[in-house]
């Protein structure tokens, strides 16, 4: 059987560029990268899109993505998101953010972004470190887990509780798809690709403002196999970060 | 020429407002500060009407990142802000000068250090003027010193972050911000803002674009500045501004910008009156600094500067830079909020033209 005969089951989303990932082996962001450019390729919105990277590994994400591209600080990618949506309300717009970028620098802008229930769309993807820089404590990391900043664990007395954005951002009164997902097996990749779907499409109906936390490993500053970091992402990561969807409609009024 | 029925009378705050709504601003972002208020209220009642958006930003770096996204995507857009609100969208002024986006911000000045009050002084200068944010960039820098000016050089600014595709700022302060003049409204045309080819709007079936604040390699990185440096060289050849009254036969030149060029006049006036040798050099464009023209006057027989502004000595500087050692160079200021009388500033000419 020749190539020309074999038939194609699998192959690369049209939403991403030839690119080749450049990030660690394990890294979830490739996974999350490939189902957002599936979710492109279904809704047919990459012609229309225009995505805004973060600060930190997934700055170069811009290379990966086969539309419009923006390149946003350290935290302020709702806040260009918002510049950008209001002045091409037309366009798709999304930003790809790490825990570290968003859930501490960012914490301002993100909030404040849904609070005006800008219709942007946020893939939030939570590895619970600081990956770019070397593996510091982000806002995220979980209890007890060493980081190079606090070599010992994270100590709730000296350092506080990990951030549960998804849940922060389900309590603000604006209309709002918010979920939690996680890309640690091939069951709950599926379900994440779902919810990013449903965090695109509240934008594209004009609804409201779409977010998607990620739960991602990584294996380079966890100091684990890949196989390994899957592990701890169901066993000590979705305990503290329960999966689901957190607010999938308006809330105007509820008490 | 204007008409008595086509001028109004506004506070410089509301006449940087309007010059922004006729040179087709079509988005505000911003946050409080005392004493940019006004600017910031004249956009939220006057911007929605033309056709544009007024949007309140939960902070300045905020503000500024939207002005970002929007500017990114082809639209006229402008922040405002003051001291410590201008030191946090600093931030956003080196990312937009390196994605080569044109913004214009507004910083119309109070008393410092730290929160400081909310009188008037020029202590921004070296933050508008020397960055406040990162990196090799520089922003324009406009320092009108009449409600006219700040209407006119406002409008000017949009055409000028066009044409050179970066921030330009206009440095303003809270007396101008405050005072209340006739402004010819009329003088300047109601512009629609121009499609710009490079913004994101969607690639469509067009190659895709991306606005970059990170190069990819350290080559890209080199020959990035290259292209800023040539840019920037480009503008203070061509965008030095200054205006000089009275210098026929002077000696002594007050070198004063924004507000307290316009209390340095009249102390130059009376010194005229009262036979002292004086002009008064008022640059308008203090990034670039007006040098070469200040070094004109110099080899044209002046031989002392008394540099009049508001802080502990910022300007000083650009004036030592231009003239070096041509000219004898003393500062008259006082920071913190200290507003200058005509008196004071005719004390110091007669002292100086004393040669004392």
């Amino acid at each position: 059987m020749s190539i020309q005969d074999m038939e194609v089951v699998y192959q690369k989303p049209d939403a991403m560029t030839d690119v080749p990932f450049p990030y660690c082996p394990g890294c979830s962001h490739g996974t999350v990268h490939r189902l957002v450019a599936e979710v492109m390729d279904e809704l047919d919105i990459t012609e229309r899109a225009i995505g805004v990277t973060s600060a930190g590994c997934s700055v170069r994400s811009w290379r990966q993505f086969d539309c419009d591209m923006v390149m946003a600080l350290h935290g302020r990618g709702p806040a260009v998101a918002t510049g950008i949506k209001r002045a091409r309300p037309v366009s798709v717009v999304f930003t790809y953010q790490g825990d570290g970028d968003m859930a501490a620098i960012g914490t301002g802008e993100i909030v404040h972004a849904a609070s005006r229930c800008e219709r942007i769309t946020v893939i939030y993807v939570n590895n619970g470190v600081f990956g770019a820089t070397g593996g510091q404590q982000a806002p995220t990391t979980l209890i007890g887990q060493p980081t190079t900043s606090y070599p010992a664990g994270r100590d709730p007395k000296e350092s506080g509780y990990p951030l549960r954005m998804a849940e922060m951002l389900s309590v603000i009164s604006a209309e709002s798809y918010i979920a939690r997902a996680s890309v640690h097996d091939v069951a709950h990749i599926l379900k994440t690709k779902k919810a990013i779907r449903k965090a695109f499409e509240i934008q594209i109906d004009g609804r409201g403002f779409g977010m998607v936390e990620i739960l991602a490993a990584c294996p380079t500053n966890w100091r684990l196999s890949p196989v390994r970091c899957m592990e701890r992402i169901q066993s000590e990561m979705i305990p503290y970060y329960p999966l689901g969807e957190f607010s999938s409609r308006g809330k105007e009024g509820r008490s | 020429m204007t008409d008595a029925r086509e001028i109004t009378l506004m506070r410089g705050n509301e006449a940087i407002g309007e010059g922004a709504i006729r040179a087709g601003c079509q988005f505000f972002f911003g946050y409080p500060i005392t004493p940019q208020n006004e600017l910031f209220e004249y956009m939220a009642q006057y911007l929605p009407p033309a056709g544009g958006t007024f949007l309140q930003s939960e902070s300045e770096l905020a503000g500024i990142n939207m002005v970002f996204g929007a500017a990114a995507a082809g639209a006229r857009c402008m922040t405002s802000s003051s001291g410590p609100g201008f030191t946090l969208l600093s931030e956003g002024l080196s990312s937009l000068a390196a994605a080569q986006l044109p913004a214009v911000v507004v910083c119309v000045s109070r008393a410092g250090p730290g929160l400081g009050r909310i009188t008037s002084s020029q202590a921004d200068y070296r933050l508008c003027t020397r960055g406040g944010g990162h990196g090799d960039y520089q922003c324009l820098v406009l320092g009108p010193s009449t409600a006219q000016e700040l209407f006119e050089l406002t409008h000017r600014a949009f055409d000028l972050a066009d044409h050179y595709r970066n921030p330009v700022i206009i440095l303003s302060d809270a007396i101008l911000g405050q005072m209340m003049e006739p402004v010819a409204t009329e003088a300047l045309p109601r512009q629609v803002a121009p499609e710009k080819a490079w913004a994101v709007r969607g690639k469509g079936d067009q190659p895709r674009k991306v606005i970059k604040v990170a190069p990819h390699t350290d080559e890209e990185l080199i020959a990035w500045n290259v292209t800023l440096k040539e840019k920037y060289d480009w503008m203070c050849e061509r965008e030095q501004r200054h205006e000089a009254l009275f210098m026929q036969d002077a000696r002594v030149a007050v070198v004063a910008f924004g507000s307290s060029a316009r209390i340095a006049m009249d102390a130059v006036q009376r010194a005229r009156q009262e036979g002292v040798a004086v002009g008064l050099f008022r640059p308008i464009s203090l990034y670039p600094y007006p040098g070469q023209a200040l070094k004109d006057l110099v080899q044209a027989g002046v031989g002392r500067l008394l540099v009049v502004e508001a802080n502990n000595g910022q300007m000083i500087e650009d004036v030592r830079l231009a003239v070096c050692d041509a000219a004898e160079v003393v500062h008259y200021g006082i920071g913190g909020g200290h507003i200058f009388s005509p008196d004071e500033i005719y004390r110091e000419i007669a002292r100086v033209a004393r040669g004392a």
